[in-house]
C-alpha cells in the first residue's frame, strides 16, 4: 500500500490577521475563546492523517466540526492558512494557480451533498462536464460520460433533464460526473446526506460496488457513524477542528479515544462493526493432519488439554475437520488404523473471516457445534461458539 | 455642568459659527453651477469623444431601422445562426444556401424583389403576430394581430416603427454596457459597493434630467435620444445580472471549481447559465424602461410615437393624443410579453429556458443524429 494523500498539520482559520488566532492557539486557547477574542473562526487545527491508495477514508464528526472544511482544503477549493497536502508526494499547497486547475481536472474530482447538476444540460452533458471543461471533443465527452452513466446504471436517461429523475438517481449522476474524468481520488461530501435511508444504503451498496471493479481513493465526508462503519476502511473522527482518533471501524468502537468519540456510539448496533474474524478464539487444540500420527495421538492430545474438541488442519493450516473426544474414541474402535476423516463431527459450518456478527449471530443459534472461522483461503483462524458470542456481545454493550 | 454656564455665553459664538458655515462652506458649495461647468468643460475638450459616441449610436439605430424595416435579411441571418448554433456546421451551411437562394429570386422578378429586399411594411406586423404564436400561444397571436390592425388603421405603423427601432437600438447598447458591469459587480464586493449607488442615482433622477446634457452634448434628434434611453434603461440590466450571479448556489460554483474550470469557465458555463432566468428578467425590464423613457425623449426631437403624443398636448387634439398613447400601451404588451418568454421555463419543452439558454445549451441534438 502506498500513501496517496498525506496531510501534514493543517490549519485553516477563516476571517482576516489568522496570525493572531494561530498564537492563540499555540497557547492552548480552544476555538471559542479564539472566536470572542478575535472574530477568528478556526476551522481545522493540526490535522496530519494520511490516506492509503484504494482505500475508503471517512471522516466524521458533528456539524461544525470542520469536516466540509478539511475535504475542500484537500483539492483547495479552500486555501489552506498553514501545513501541508501532499498527492503522490507532491504537495499541493504550493501549486500554481495553473497547476491545480490540472490536478482538479486529472486526479479529484468531487460529489457534492446537493448533488450541483446543471439544469439546462442533460444527464449526459452534465456527467461530461468534467470532460467539456477540460477540452475534450464532443464525441469523446459522450462516449465517457456514457461509460460512466453506465457504470452507475443510468444509461437510459442519458437525454432526460436533472429535474426529471429522483433525488438518488441525481447523486448517480454526480457520481457518474465524478467518475467520468477517470480520477485517482473521489471527494464526496455528504454525498449521500440528502437521500433518505432505503436509497442511500442503495447508494452506499453502489459505491462499495463501484470501488470492488476498480478501486480509487475515496476520501468521504459522513456525519453518520452507521454510514461511516459501513463503507470505510478507516474512520477519522473530528471534533472542533482537530481530528481526535483515526482507526478502523472496529479500533475505534473497542477503543474510543474520548467521551466525544465514544457518544457516537449510543445506539449504535455492535453486531454490524465486528467481524466473525475479530472474535474467532483462537485457543482450541489444533491437530496437524500428516502420516504417522493416528488417531490415538490426537486423543491424548484434546484429552491433554482438558478440551473436548480439537481441530484438523493440514500443514498450510488450511481446516480439515472438527474432532472429538467422544467421535475419536468411536472411530478407534471401528478400525484401530483409521484416518481422521472418520471422526469427523457431521454438520460442521464454516463462516468466512469478514462475515459480520449479526449473520454469525443465527448461524451460530442453529449449529449443534462451534462454528468455524476461515480466511479467504481457507485457513483456520478460529471458531466461535455460542458462548464467546454471548462474552463479545456483552463487552461491547459496556464500551 | 460647566456646560450649562457655557452654553448662555455661547449664543454669540454659535452665530459667528453659523455666519462663518454661510459663508465659508455653503454659499461656496454650488453644485449646480459645477454641473454646469463640467458640461461646458466636457463638449469644450472631449469633442472628438462626443463624435464618436455619436457616430456609433446613429449607426446602431439605423441598423436597426434598416432590421425592422427590412425585417427579412434579419431573420435569414438569425435561421442560419440558430440553424448552425443547434444542429452543426452542415445544417447551418445548408440553411445559408437556402436563404441565398430565396433571396436571389429577387434578381429574377420585381415581386420578388420587392417582397423580399424591400419588404412591404406589413411584412415586420407578420412577423411579430408569427413570433407571439411561436413565443406565447394562439391568443396571444390574435391579440397581436388585433393590436397591429389598429395601429395600421390609425396610421401610426411608421411612427411605431421608428419608436420600435429606438427602443431596440438603446436596448442593445444598454446591454452591450450594462451586462459586463453587473458581470464585474458580481465577482467584487468593491465595484459593487462602488457601483451600487450610481445605479441608485440613475434610477431616481427623474428622466427628464437626461435630456439636458444630452441635448447640449449631441444637440436635438435621435442620438440624443437614444443616449438618453440607453442611461434611464441601464441599471435593471447591471443589478439582475449582479444578483443572479451572486444568487448561484455555492455548491455550483464549487462545482465548477472542483472539475478545473478557469475562471472564465466558471462565468460561462455555470454563473451565467444558471443566472439566465434572472438577467432575461432585467433584460426585459431595460426594454420596458427604454420603452417608456423613449416616449419623454420625443421632447428632444427623437421622434416616433412620443412625437404624436406631444402633438397631440400641443395641439389639444386630445383625440391624436389618444392615439399616439394607445400605440405605445399595444407596443409595449407586444414587447413584454415576447421578451418575457425568452426569460421563463416553458412547460412541455424540456428545461428550456429561453433564448440564452437554447444558445448556451449548444450542439447535443446534432451530435446525437451524427452517433
Ligand atoms: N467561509 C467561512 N467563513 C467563516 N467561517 C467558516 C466558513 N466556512 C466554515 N466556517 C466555520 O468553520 C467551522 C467548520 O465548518 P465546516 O463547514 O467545515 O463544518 P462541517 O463539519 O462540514 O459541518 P456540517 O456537518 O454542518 O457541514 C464552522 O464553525 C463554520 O462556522
Ligand atoms: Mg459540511
Amino acid at each position: 500500500m502506498t500513501e496517496k494523500l498525506v496531510v501534514e498539520d493543517l490549519y485553516k482559520i477563516f476571517g482576516p490577521k489568522p496570525e493572531r488566532a494561530m498564537e492563540l492557539l499555540r497557547q492552548g486557547y480552544d476555538k471559542n475563546e479564539i472566536f470572542a477574542r478575535t472574530g477568528n473562526t478556526v476551522g481545522v487545527r493540526e490535522a496530519s492523517f494520511s490516506v492509503q491508495e484504494g482505500e475508503v477514508f471517512v471522516i466524521m464528526g458533528l456539524s461544525g466540526s470542520g469536516k466540509s472544511t478539511m475535504v475542500r482544503m484537500l483539492n483547495r477549493l479552500i486555501e489552506p492558512s498553514y501545513g501541508h497536502v501532499y498527492l503522490d508526494g507532491q504537495d499541493i499547497t504550493q501549486m500554481s494557480q495553473s497547476e491545480l486547475i490540472a490536478m482538479r481536472r486529472q486526479d479529484m474530482s468531487m460529489v457534492f451533498q446537493s448533488f450541483a447538476l446543471l439544469p439546462h444540460k442533460t444527464v449526459a452533458e452534465n456527467a461530461a462536464f468534467g470532460l467539456d471543461v477540460s477540452g475534450h471533443s464532443a464525441a469523446e465527452q459522450r462516449e465517457k460520460a456514457l461509460r460512466a452513466l453506465e457504470a452507475v446504471g443510468l444509461a437510459p436517461n442519458a437525454d432526460s433533464y436533472p429535474d426529471e429523475l429522483s433525488g438518488g438517481m441525481k447523486q448517480r449522476v454526480g457520481l457518474a460526473r465524478a467518475l467520468a474524468t477517470d480520477p485517482t481520488i473521489l471527494l464526496m461530501d455528504e454525498a449521500f446526506s440528502a437521500l433518505d435511508p432505503l436509497i442511500r444504503t442503495e447508494m452506499q451498496d453502489e459505491l462499495l460496488r463501484l470501488q470492488q471493479e476498480h478501486s480509487r481513493t475515496v476520501v468521504f465526508i459522513s456525519h453518520d457513524l452507521d454510514e461511516a462503519m459501513r463503507i470505510g476502511d478507516r474512520i477519522a473522527i473530528m471534533e472542533g477542528g482537530s481530528v481526535v482518533q483515526i482507526g478502523t471501524p472496529e479500533e475505534i468502537v473497542s477503543n474510543p479515544a474520548n467521551e466525544y468519540v465514544r457518544s457516537f456510539f449510543y445506539g449504535v448496533d455492535v453486531s454490524q462493526v465486528y467481524s466473525a474474524g475479530d472474535i474467532a478464539d483462537r485457543r482450541r487444540v489444533t491437530v496437524i493432519q500428516r502420516p504417522g500420527m493416528d488417531l490415538r495421538s490426537a486423543l491424548g492430545r484434546i484429552q491433554n488439554y482438558a478440551g473436548d474438541i480439537g481441530v484438523i488442519i493440514d500443514r498450510n493450516r488450511r481446516f480439515q475437520g472438527l474432532v472429538s473426544a467422544e467421535s475419536l474414541t468411536r472411530a478407534i474402535r471401528q478400525s484401530p488404523g483409521g484416518d481422521y476423516p472418520d471422526a469427523f463431527l457431521e454438520g460442521v459450518r464454516t463462516v468466512a473471516a469478514d462475515t459480520s456478527i449479526s449473520d454469525v449471530l443465527g448461524m451460530a443459534a442453529e449449529s449443534e457445534y462451534p462454528l468455524v472461522v476461515v480466511d479467504e483461503e481457507g485457513r483456520y483462524s478460529g471458531t466461535i461458539s455460542q458462548s464467546t458470542l454471548l462474552l463479545t456481545l456483552d463487552r461491547t454493550q459496556q464500551a | 455642568m460647566q456646560e450649562e454656564g457655557s452654553e448662555q455665553q455661547a449664543l454669540g459664538p454659535l452665530d459667528q459659527l453659523r455666519s462663518w458655515v454661510n459663508e465659508q462652506v455653503l454659499e461656496r458649495i454650488t453644485i449646480g453651477d459645477w454641473i454646469e461647468s463640467l458640461v461646458d468643460w466636457i463638449s469644450a475638450n472631449l469633442e472628438p469623444l462626443l463624435v464618436g459616441i455619436e457616430a456609433t449610436i446613429r449607426a446602431l439605430v439605423d441598423v436597426t431601422e434598416a432590421a425592422l424595416l427590412y425585417p427579412l435579411w434579419i431573420t435569414a441571418v438569425f435561421v442560419i445562426l440558430g440553424a448552425w448554433l443547434k444542429l452543426g456546421r452542415k445544417a447551418g451551411g445548408i440553411a445559408l444556401v437556402a436563404a441565398a437562394a430565396v433571396f436571389s429570386l429577387g434578381f429574377f422578378s420585381e415581386a420578388a424583389k420587392a417582397l423580399l429586399w424591400f419588404s412591404p411594411p406589413w411584412m415586420l406586423a407578420l412577423l411579430v403576430v408569427v413570433a407571439g404564436l411561436w413565443r406565447v400561444g394562439w391568443r396571444f397571436a390574435l391579440f397581436a394581430a388585433v393590436a397591429v390592425g389598429l395601429i395600421f388603421s390609425m396610421e401610426l405603423w411608421p411612427e411605431t416603427i421608428r419608436t420600435l427601432s429606438l427602443v431596440v437600438a438603446s436596448s442593445i447598447a444598454a446591454l452591450i454596457i450594462g451586462l459586463p458591469i453587473g458581470v464585474a459587480m458580481s465577482r467584487s464586493n468593491r465595484v459593487e459597493m462602488v457601483v451600487r449607488p450610481i445605479l441608485d442615482l440613475m434610477q431616481t433622477m427623474p428622466p427628464f434630467v437626461y435630456l439636458i446634457p444630452a441635448a447640449i452634448f449631441f444637440g436635438l434628434g435621435t442620438v440624443p435620444g437614444a443616449i438618453a434611453t440607453l442611461i434611464f434603461a441601464m441599471p435593471p440590466a447591471v443589478r439582475l445580472t449582479n444578483l443572479g450571479i451572486r444568487q448561484v448556489s455555492q455548491e455550483h460554483v464549487e462545482a465548477g471549481q472542483a472539475f478545473g474550470c478557469t475562471p472564465r469557465q466558471l462565468l460561462f458555463k455555470i454563473q451565467l447559465p444558471l443566472a439566465a432566468p434572472s438577467i432575461m428578467q432585467g433584460i426585459n425590464q431595460t426594454i420596458m424602461l427604454a420603452l417608456s423613457m423613449v416616449v419623454i425623449a420625443s421632447m428632444i426631437g427623437a421622434g416616433g410615437l412620443g412625437a404624436t403624443v406631444l402633438t397631440g398636448i400641443q395641439r389639444l387634439q386630445v383625440g391624436l393624443g389618444f392615439e399616439g398613447g394607445l400605440a405605445v400601451v399595444f407596443l409595449a404588451i407586444l414587447l413584454d410579453r415576447i421578451s418575457q418568454s425568452f426569460g421563463q421555463r416553458r412547460r412541455g419543452q424540456g428545461s428550456g429556458w429561453g433564448l440564452l439558454q437554447w444558445f448556451f445549451r449548444g450542439r447535443q441534438a446534432g451530435d446525437k443524429s451524427a452517433a
